[in-house]
């Protein structure tokens, strides 16, 4: 469905210094550096899935999104979107695509919201009965009939963010960008946003394509990352693989009667110790998990056991430190 | 075409939305010209004529460049206030929806408060009309209303042309200026008054010329030689757009390479 | 008074990263002059009798209008300032420790100064290089250019203190783009940026010299072209003294009026 190969993207940055010699002197000699923004990436998506695009900031998300969605024309590479190349074929492909920037807004200011959505209906030219039928589904699933008839600047961010949603997906999309969807909002707003995300892609087979800097964005949606830093891709798999890749420890914590036995199990270390409790950290490639609570077992009086894995934002800052981006 | 109307109904109303800012700028714009025009009618007092010219010929010509002034800010605002859709990062909507930038953008910002300005224009050719003694014919009528129409092809050609530098440069559009509120101050006087390179310039480059000035001179029974030439030469000043509607497609081009 | 020297160094800075647009700027500037003088010389060629002004003092009023154009124009905005009042962040400014009029005050200064800084000289020095009915030429004496330079100085005084007011009535409108406008364009009217004062009809010229506007503009470059001479030139400072005095206090007063209004709604 979507097929990527090979992008290639650089711009040009012109450099300037502080201060007003500076910048008198760039008046004279203006100086440039090449930025590679993308480096060979290349990618496959199916239909119906959902894909988290991540990285830190400056990595080459958002140029990739904007190639992806006809708005910027790489150096070099191939992209074949539902058949067009979306560089080539713009009209045609971006009938196809949904996009949300959540920094931006694309409904009319000063307007109420459904004045928005009408003029979208013609701009995309969409069939009196499908924009009907989607409407009724976007007003009952985002729960907008309240939200339709307000001028969107008296919206709150997380109301216009559902209508921000709506509105790109009043056409039909068979794709859709969301681009820091959940930026800036309340933790009410994120779960009704991923909740409907979750919904269109098992209803309508919307692919989605996601970038975030919210981890639990992407625990939350997506099966698949894709993770790139510094123009490269560095990794493409399912949130498992990745956690089994990059987890290497977890902590275990018991409680127990009390008890002054010591201990020392082979590949843990003592966190914390108490009378009536023990904190390990296991290191999984020397030890399984079970095989510890089974010799913790054999010494003490069990009365609960807890086992915690490092939490995904964690694993990604990890990441980001081991690809030294 | 529908899509425009679509648009303009949009967004008149988020205009009157703020209704008493609207009025006052509604008046403020009618104020502007007029005070000029004032400024004119208080020379005329006091000198006889300005290279030859009467009131009210200059009033004429004053009247078909301020109405084309008029009619393409209300509606070629979009253009006109581009670079702030550039800063903002707005361009790149328009560029995911299924529609010519063009068009888009067209409909991006209507400016109806421009109806003040439009009004004036019109009193000032009524009060031209009203005290030149033309015989009217068929093709003096067309002539005139060519120059109307030419008016608003070139101002928007060149709020076209601006809005295509936007995509090298936000810094350094004021030169545009030149030609958008230049041209006009400049038009709003037969050009015969300039200097001959600024005339030349006026005339073939950026035609402003062959809206008011030439066609004017046939209305008046002023022109020599061929007086058809005179007459049509108002289409050459529409022809003007066809050069800035590539010039803007090739900057779209660029766009999408730089992203900036 | 170091935050005021701070402010004014950030603008200057901030113009200096916009030279494109400074050039562009002048260039424009030159324009208008250029036409705005042709369109003189042919009303002036079409009578020989005696005008109140010469066809060479207009032109020298022409040059100095078209490169002081951001110290003389009313309608320069600051468009932080008024979203401060509209939006109702003013109560920031509320927080810090200065007089607000009088930081405000400086910073309308600071940007009108750093503008002209970028645009004065090249247009004045451009336009001294023209050909002599043209060009723009020297003072008629050194003491007239003394006195111009300080009906400048305070020329600019004083139309700051007239935009305060625009920005204080924001207070109450809370919109500013209209009534700037209206104001703008009245006050250039009666300033003479639109028709020269002294080719004025008798009546209007009466009326303009009641009110503040003309000090502004017309009052310096006619001092230096030498169409005012020294004793009226000098009468004219009295005026603009006076009339600084007034919108200062008036200013100073309104704002603290507004400001209490601010209080009351609670931002």
């Amino acid at each position: 469905m979507i097929e990527v190969e090979g992008l290639y993207k650089s711009f040009k940055v012109a450099q300037r210094n502080a201060g007003v010699t500076a910048a008198i002197k760039s008046i004279f000699n203006p100086q440039y550096k090449t930025v590679q923004a993308l480096e060979d990436i290349s990618f496959t998506i199916d239909e119906g899935e959902i894909v988290g695009y991540i990285g830190p900031n400056g990595a080459g998300k958002s140029t990739t999104i904007k190639i992806i969605s006809g708005i910027l024309v790489p150096d070099s590479g191939k992209c074949s979107i539902l058949g067009n190349t979306p560089w080539k074929n713009r009209i045609n492909h971006v009938r196809n695509i949904g996009v949300v920037f959540g920094q931006r807004s694309q409904l009319w200011w000063d307007v109420p919201v459904m004045d928005s959505y009408y003029l979208l209906k013609d701009i995309y030219k969409i069939p009196e009965t499908t924009f009907k039928s989607n409407l009724d589904l976007l007003t009952a699933t985002l729960d907008l009939s309240a939200l339709l008839s307000t001028p969107v600047r008296q919206l709150s961010l997380g109301q216009r963010m559902r209508c921000e949603i709506g509105a790109s997906l009043l056409h039909d999309p068979k794709i859709l960008f969301l681009d820091e969807p959940t930026i800036g909002l309340d933790a009410v707003s994120k779960m009704a946003v991923r909740n409907f995300i979750n919904t269109i892609n098992q209803e309508k087979k919307v692919t989605v394509i996601l970038t975030t800097h919210d981890m639990s964005d992407i625990e939350a949606l997506a099966e698949r990352i894709i993770l790139i830093g510094k123009g490269k891709k560095l990794m493409d798999g399912t949130l498992t693989e990745l956690k089994n890749r990059f987890v290497t420890h977890k902590t275990v914590t018991v409680d127990f009667a009390a008890s002054t036995q010591d201990l020392s199990i082979k590949g843990t270390t003592v966190l914390s110790r108490t009378k009536e409790r023990i904190s390990l950290a296991v290191d999984l490639e020397t030890i399984k998990v079970s095989d510890v609570i089974s010799i913790l077992s054999q010494n003490f009086d069990i009365k609960d056991v807890a086992v915690n894995a490092q939490p995904v934002e964690e694993i990604i800052v990890d990441l980001y430190k081991e690809f030294q981006i | 075409m529908k899509l425009y109307f679509k648009y303009m109904k949009v967004l008149f109303k988020s205009q009157i939305e703020y209704r008493t800012s609207f009025i006052l700028l509604s008046i403020g714009q009618f104020f502007i010209p007029f005070l000029v025009f004032v400024s004119i009618f208080l020379l005329f007092q006091r000198f006889p004529n300005l290279a030859g010219w009467s009131l009210y010929e200059v009033a004429l010509c004053y009247a078909v460049t301020h109405i084309g002034f008029s009619l393409s800010e209300c509606f070629a605002r979009g253009f006109d206030s581009f670079s702030g859709m550039i800063v903002r990062g707005e361009f790149d909507r328009l560029l995911v929806r299924p529609r010519t930038t063009f068009l888009q953008v067209l409909g991006s910002k209507f400016e109806f408060t421009r109806v003040g300005r439009l009004l004036q224009s019109l009193m000032a050719l009524v009060y031209a009309l009203l005290n030149l003694d033309i015989v009217w014919s068929y093709d003096k009528i067309i002539t005139l209303v060519l120059m109307i129409a030419s008016g608003v092809f070139i101002f928007t050609g060149i709020y076209l042309l601006s809005a295509t530098f936007c995509f090298w440069t936000i810094e350094g559009l004021e030169v545009m200026n030149i030609l958008t509120d230049g041209g006009r101050e400049m038009s709003q006087y037969p050009l015969s008054i300039y200097k001959e390179g600024i005339k030349k310039f006026f005339t073939y480059i950026i035609p402003f010329g062959t809206v008011n000035y030439l066609p004017l001179l046939h209305i008046l029974n002023r022109a020599e030689g061929n007086k058809f030439l005179y007459m049509i030469s108002p289409l050459y000043g529409m022809v003007f757009i066809i050069p800035c509607i590539f010039a803007w497609n090739y900057g779209v081009k660029h766009y999408k390479s730089t992203g900036s | 008074m170091k935050a005021y020297y701070s402010f004014f160094k950030m603008r200057l800075l901030k113009g200096l990263q916009y030279r494109t647009a400074a050039l562009a700027g002048v260039f424009t500037q030159f324009f208008w002059g250029f036409i705005l003088i042709m369109v003189f010389e042919a009303f002036y060629r079409s009578t020989s009798s005696p005008q109140p002004i010469s066809l060479q003092e207009l032109i020298q009023v022409i040059w100095l209008q078209q490169s002081f154009l951001v110290f003389v124009m009313l309608w320069f905005r600051d468009s932080e300032l008024f979203s401060l009042i509209t939006s109702g962040n003013i109560a920031y400014e509320l927080c810090r420790p200065t007089s607000l009029y009088g930081f405000w005050y400086a910073r309308l200064i600071a940007q009108r100064l750093s503008g002209a800084i970028l645009r004065s000289l090249p247009i004045i020095l451009v336009a001294s290089l023209l050909p002599n009915p043209y060009g723009f030429s020297s003072p008629v004496s050194l003491f007239s250019f003394g006195l111009f330079f300080v009906a400048l100085t305070l020329g600019l005084i004083l139309i700051v203190a007239i935009s305060m007011l625009i920005y204080i009535f924001t207070f109450y409108t809370m919109s500013p783009t209209g009534s700037l406008l209206i104001f703008g364009v009245l006050g250039e009217f009666f300033g003479g940026l639109i028709l020269p004062v002294p080719l004025m009809p008798p009546l209007l010229k009466s009326i303009v010299y009641i009110l503040p506007f003309r000090y502004v503009a017309d009052l310096p470059f006619r001092i230096y072209a030498g169409n005012i001479g020294i004793h009226e030139g000098l009468q004219g400072i009295g005026i603009q003294l006076l009339w600084i005095f007034v919108l200062l206090s008036l200013g100073n007063l309104w704002m603290k009026n507004a400001l209490k209004k601010v209080i009351i709604q609670g931002g």
